[in-house]
């Protein structure tokens, strides 16, 4: 599919059915991830063009409901309390996920924590581009408060505050190599299903619940991973600040996007149409399916001494933007 | 119905087990004038008194269950707040 895109926008054949489960399928979770990619900033040689090329966008819908369907089975009772926020809160004391920035903190390596930060790239490079367009969708206090929050992941308008870039510095500042999908031949189909589920739920206005209480339980539990991520480069003597601004602005944005978007955001959206109130719940329930999946994936493969990435297995053709 | 604000005045708004957060036109400062952080247009400041980071909130408050209102606390608070619709405590 990659090879399909770098042509002029056509009619793309159908890819091989994936079979499996496709949490864990790269390929199933690639194919989706590009049919997103070409809708960002694109790729190098890619015409933006394939975003509304029917074809693509048919095949994203496929694969976006299956991917959707797939996660929406099973998922536990939603907990009772007397509010959203007090639900989300429910709902985070009750995950019993591993956290994949405690075991960086007590166990983890330079390696690790290299893979950790290739890992978050597919998403962190263009971080809060996908909620850009649920602006749109909603109105009032929500509305304000996402934009409240989307203000402080660009920087308020200073480029050199805007979290992806504060992102790429640190992969610099590391040697690593900080260009948009530089690394997507690497990443497992757990890693792109997260990225892939955040462009799932702000790819269309019915599912702006869900993204709402997706993004809550994001914001919730941001500030204590980070306060980890940024103490165990210190610990490992990467406490340079080019490498750590990125994880000490996340602490503070945090602690006050933690209760905006809690409150302010998913608790006030649920109040002004409660028709999609449990949306907003089953938003948090998939986050937190798609975060244990890839905390289990990466702490699994550490703790038997192997990389939680994929083997590239070929040249990557190259993904990357060389614009900055 | 609260009062309409000068869009540049400063509030403070304790959220429910959760930090101060802090809008508008206001600037941090230490004992001796000198500002405090980087400038953001909302901060949160540490309420529960456990931040490695005050003034400033880290999230802390999450680790030692912290709890207090999103209202006036003491013997005469009000419980009810009858011009906003939610429900009582």
């Amino acid at each position: 599919m990659l090879d399909a895109v770098k042509r002029p926008p056509g009619v793309l054949g159908n890819p091989p059915e994936p079979a499996g489960d496709d949490l864990s399928d790269d390929d199933f979770q690639q194919a989706l991830y590009l049919c997103y990619e070409v809708g960002y900033a694109g790729f190098a040689g890619v015409s933006t063009d394939w975003a509304n090329e029917p074809s693509l966008v048919a095949l994203r819908r496929r694969l976006s409901q299956r991917f959707l369907a797939g996660l929406t089975t099973g998922l536990d009772p939603l907990p009772e309390g007397r509010d959203i926020p007090a639900r989300l809160e429910a709902m985070i004391s009750a995950d019993d996920s591993p956290s994949a920035a405690d075991y960086l903190l007590h166990h983890g390596t330079q390696d690790q924590i290299r893979e950790l930060l290739v890992h978050r790239s597919a998403y962190l490079l263009k971080e809060a581009d996908p909620h850009t367009r649920v602006v749109a969708w909603l109105r009032g206090r929500p509305k304000a408060a996402l934009v409240e929050i989307l203000a402080d992941e660009y920087g308020g308008g200073r480029v050199e505050r805007m979290h992806a870039e504060l992102y790429a510095r640190s992969l610099r500042a590391l040697g690593m190599d900080c260009r948009e999908n530089a690394y997507l031949a690497e990443l497992p189909g757990v890693t792109l299903a997260t990225a892939n589920l955040t462009s799932a739920l702000c790819d269309r206005p019915c599912w702006r619940g869900a993204l709402l209480g997706h993004l809550a339980v994001t914001e919730m539990t941001s500030s204590g991973a980070n306060r980890r991520y940024g103490a165990t480069l210190r610990r490992m003597g990467l406490g340079h600040p080019d490498v750590t601004d990125y994880f000490d602005e996340h602490v503070a944005a945090d602690a006050v996007h933690d209760v905006v978007a809690a409150h302010d955001m998913a608790g006030s959206f649920a109040r002004s149409e409660p028709d999609l109130a449990e949306s907003v719940l089953r938003g948090a329930q998939l986050l937190l399916r798609v975060e244990g999946a890839f905390a289990r994936h990466v702490i699994a493969s550490w703790a038997n001494g192997h990389s939680s990435l994929r083997a590239r297995s070929s040249p990557a053709a190259d993904t990357s933007r060389t614009d900055s | 119905m609260t009062e309409a604000r000068r869009t540049d005045e400063a509030t403070v708004v304790p959220y429910r087990d959760g930090p101060l957060i802090i809008r508008g036109a206001f600037r941090v400062l230490d004992q001796e004038g000198e500002p405090i952080g980087t400038p953001r247009a909302t901060v949160a400041l540490c309420r529960c008194g456990r931040s490695r980071a005050r003034p400033f909130c880290d999230g802390s408050h999450r680790l030692t269950g912290f709890r207090a209102s999103d209202r006036a606390e003491g013997p005469d608070s009000r419980e009810c707040r009858e011009d906003d619709g939610n429900s009582c405590r």
